[in-house]
């Protein structure tokens, strides 16, 4: 194929579209996660630690570690990720303290999000950007 | 997965009520289900999808796992313990298999 300047700009466009378009519907699974999690309760700021790299090179694995005192489970999201969902942690009565840590699949740069369901039934939530060089979904 | 192993990292002794860190890790693909193969079928999900720690029968952690943790589930997580026991971790494979493992903690 013979490389044009038309071609390029073609080509350009398309990956452009490629890229953009999947952001949209996960930005509403995100927000419907939460909603499902919290049941629509309004959800606060503080009293929430996310502990995220600020860039991770492989996608692959990144470490994440939450702490929220006096939480009753807390939820992680990976807002860019074609599913958010990461996981959710139920502390019991022996959880020393409501933190955990785990390494989690970016499939890029994107923020990840955690919610925390604390005891008296209100929510608190962190987010953090992570940027990531090589994305963790296969692909 | 026949050779799936699970390690967990407990101090043996600690004293009544005092905080312990505990470190769990097991080796799982954690196929996601979004991957394809080389002919471009994509490949089936099968992760583990729960993982839970208790001592003495009562929970420390339940958590709940998706597709997005990366393979070779790691944990680390903190507990108190009351009493001399035993901790049980449990991993709950997509396929049904149960994975468990035993460790006991002594308290001086």
């Amino acid at each position: 194929m013979e490389l044009t300047r038309r071609g390029i700009m073609a080509m350009g466009a398309g990956v452009a579209a490629a890229t953009l378009l999947p952001a949209l519907p996960a930005r509403a699974a995100v927000e419907d996660a939460i909603a499902e999690f919290t049941g629509g309760a309004p959800v606060g700021e503080g009293g929430i630690a996310l502990d995220t790299p600020e860039i991770a090179e492989n996608g692959n694995t990144v470490p994440v570690s939450v702490s929220a005192p006096g939480a009753v489970s807390i939820m992680l999201l990976a807002a860019g990720n074609p599913s958010p969902d990461v996981a959710t942690f139920n502390f019991g009565p022996l959880a020393a303290t409501q933190s955990a840590s785990t390494r989690i699949r970016l499939a890029g740069t994107q923020d990840v999000v955690a919610i925390a369901k604390m005891s008296d039934g209100s929510f608190v939530q962190a987010r953090n950007e992570v940027k990531v060089t090589i994305g963790g979904c296969g692909g | 997965m026949a050779d799936v192993k699970p390690r967990v990292r407990v101090p043996s002794t600690a004293s009544a009520g005092e905080t312990i860190v505990i470190k769990t890790l097991i080796n799982h693909t954690m196929e996601s289900g979004q991957r394809k193969d080389s002919s471009g079928n994509p490949i089936p999900r099968q992760i583990i999808n729960r993982f839970t720690a208790e001592f003495n029968g009562e929970t420390v952690v339940d958590v709940e796992l998706e597709p997005a943790i990366s393979t070779n589930p790691y944990f680390e997580f903190e507990a108190t313990v009351p009493e001399t026991g035993e901790f049980k971790f449990t991993w709950y494979d997509d396929d049904g298999s149960v994975y468990e493992t035993t460790s006991e903690v002594e308290v001086s």
